[in-house]
C-alpha cells in the first residue's frame, strides 16, 4: 500500500474514535433535525418549506463537530513531526487527512441528510440532489474546514477557534447548495447552485491544502 | 544517502530568547554525538533544527552533498518526546503504519518489533504499554524503516538498565553499518559519542 493509501485507511479509522467520530456527528445533526419542529412549530407546511435549508444548515453544523481534532491530536502527540519527514509533500499529507475526515464524517452525513429531510417534510423527490449537495458540501467542508483546524493549532480552546475562523468559510456552499434545492423545489433549473457548489469545492480541494500546510508548519516551527 | 553532518554557526532562536549561537559539529558516517545541557538550554530545538523543523535564525546545517529536502525526507528519524503513537490503535497496526510511512516494509516493522522483544505486545493497544514498552515501540521504528541519521531526544529515559544496553548495542550497529546519531541526553550514553554542550 502506498504511503497515501495507508495514511487515508488510518485516517478513516481514527476519525471513528475521534471524540465519538461520525456517529457523534450524526447524532448532532438528528438532534437539530429534531429540535427544529419545537422551535417553529410543527405545521407541516412551514416545515416543508423550510425543510431543505434546515437540512443544509445543520449539516454545516454537524461538519464543525470533528473538525478541531483533525489536525490538533497530531500536533500534540509528536505525529505530526514524523509526518513532515517523509518524501510526501505536507500539502498532500493535508489532503489526505481530509479526505479520510470526508469519507468517515461527510459521507454518513450526506446519507443522513436526505432522511432529516424527509422527515421534516420535504417532498421524497428532494432526496436525491439534497444527497448529492451534502456529499459535494461535506468534501467542501472538509477542505475548508481543515484549514481552520490547521490555523488553531496550538491555540487554547481551539475548537472554539476553528469554529470562528471555518464558518464565514462555510457561507459560500450553503448559499449554493441551498439554492440548488430552492431552485428544484420551486420547479426552476438547480444545475446553476450545483454547479457553484461543485466549484468551490474543487477550489477548496485545490486550494485548502496549500493553507493547512502553511499553517502547519508555522505551528510546528 | 546521508554520509555526514555538517552544522555551521548554528543560532537558534524560540519565544524570543537566543538559546545558543555559533554551535559547530561535524558527524562522518559511523560517529555519534551526544547533546548536553541544562533544562531549556535548547537540545530539543537543535534535534528539531535537524530535522527541518524549526527554522534557524542563523548557520546552516548541510548533509554532505544530499540536498537538505530529500535528506531529511528520505534518510532522517525523529525520536521526540512525544511519539506520535495513537493510544487506541494496537502496537502492531502503529509499527505498520510508521514503517510504511517512513519507506519500510511490514516484514521488517515485524522484525524490528522482535528485535525490542515487542512481538507479544503487538495486539495490545499501545495505551496498555507500560512507558519503557512505548519506547520501546517508538524505537522499533528506527529498524522497521533503516535510514542512517538518526534523532534521539532522550531515548533511554523510560527504559530499564537492560534496555539501556541493549538499545547502545542497537546504536552500536547503526554506526558500524555507516550511520549517524545526534542525541539528547541528560545519563551518558552507552556508546562512544562526542559530547557537545549546548547553551549560552
Amino acid at each position: 500500500m502506498s504511503r497515501l493509501g495507508a495514511l487515508l485507511a488510518r485516517e478513516i479509522v481514527l476519525a471513528w474514535g475521534r471524540g465519538g467520530g461520525p456517529i457523534v456527528s450524526v447524532g448532532f445533526y438528528a438532534g437539530v433535525a429534531t429540535l427544529l419542529p419545537l422551535a417553529t412549530g410543527p405545521e407541516p407546511a412551514r416545515l416543508a418549506a423550510i425543510a431543505p435549508g434546515a437540512a443544509w444548515v445543520a449539516l454545516a453544523l454537524a461538519a464543525l463537530l470533528s473538525l478541531d481534532r483533525l489536525f490538533e491530536r497530531d500536533y500534540e502527540d509528536g505525529a505530526l513531526d514524523l509526518l513532515t519527514l517523509s518524501p510526501v509533500p505536507l500539502e498532500l499529507t493535508c489532503a489526505a487527512k481530509c479526505l479520510g475526515q470526508w469519507i468517515a464524517t461527510g459521507a454518513p452525513l450526506a446519507l443522513a441528510a436526505p432522511l432529516a429531510a424527509i422527515a421534516l417534510g420535504a417532498k421524497p423527490t428532494l432526496a436525491p440532489l439534497i444527497f448529492a449537495c451534502a456529499l459535494l458540501g461535506g468534501l467542501a467542508f472538509a477542505f475548508t474546514g481543515g484549514i481552520g483546524a490547521a490555523l488553531s493549532l496550538g491555540a487554547r480552546r481551539g475548537g472554539l477557534l476553528t469554529a470562528v475562523i471555518v464558518l464565514p468559510l462555510f457561507v459560500a456552499p450553503v448559499i449554493f447548495g441551498g439554492g440548488a434545492l430552492d431552485s428544484f423545489v420551486a420547479g426552476l433549473s438547480w444545475r446553476a447552485g450545483f454547479a457553484l457548489l461543485a466549484a468551490y469545492a474543487a477550489a477548496a480541494v485545490a486550494l485548502g491544502p496549500l493553507a493547512m500546510a502553511a499553517a502547519c508548519r508555522n505551528a510546528l516551527s | 544517502m546521508i554520509t555526514s553532518l555538517a552544522v555551521r554557526n548554528l543560532a537558534i532562536r524560540r519565544g524570543g530568547r537566543l538559546l545558543f549561537e555559533g554551535l559547530e559539529l561535524s558527524l562522518a558516517a559511523g560517529e555519534a554525538a551526544c547533546l548536553l545541557g541544562r533544562n531549556g538550554a535548547g537540545k530539543t530545538s537543535l534535534l528539531r533544527a535537524l530535522a527541518g523543523l524549526v527554522a534557524p535564525e542563523a548557520g546552516a546545517i548541510e548533509f554532505g552533498d544530499a540536498d537538505p529536502v530529500e535528506a531529511r525526507a528520505e534518510h532522517v528519524h525523529f525520536v521526540g518526546h512525544q511519539d506520535g503513537l495513537k493510544s487506541g490503535r494496537t502496537a502492531r497496526e502503529e509499527l505498520v503504519f510508521w514503517a510504511r510511512w517512513m519507506g519500510g516494509t511490514d516484514a521488517a516493522a515485524l522484525a524490528a518489533a522482535e528485535v525490542l522483544d515487542l512481538g507479544r505486545l503487538m495486539d495490545l493497544e499501545v495505551r496498555r504499554l507500560s512507558a519503557g514498552q512505548r519506547r520501546r515501540l517508538a524505537l522499533s521504528r528506527l529498524l522497521a524503516s533503516p535510514r542512517p541519521l538518526w534523532l534521539l531526544d532522550e531515548p533511554l529515559s523510560p527504559l530499564d538498565a537492560g534496555w539501556r544496553a541493549r538499545f547502545g548495542e542497537i546504536m552500536a550497529d547503526h554506526l558500524k553499518s555507516g550511520g549517524l546519531i545526534v542525541a539528547a541526553v541528560h545519563d551518558p550514553l552507552p556508546i562512544p559519542a562526542r559530547a557537545l554542550e549546548i547553551g549560552l
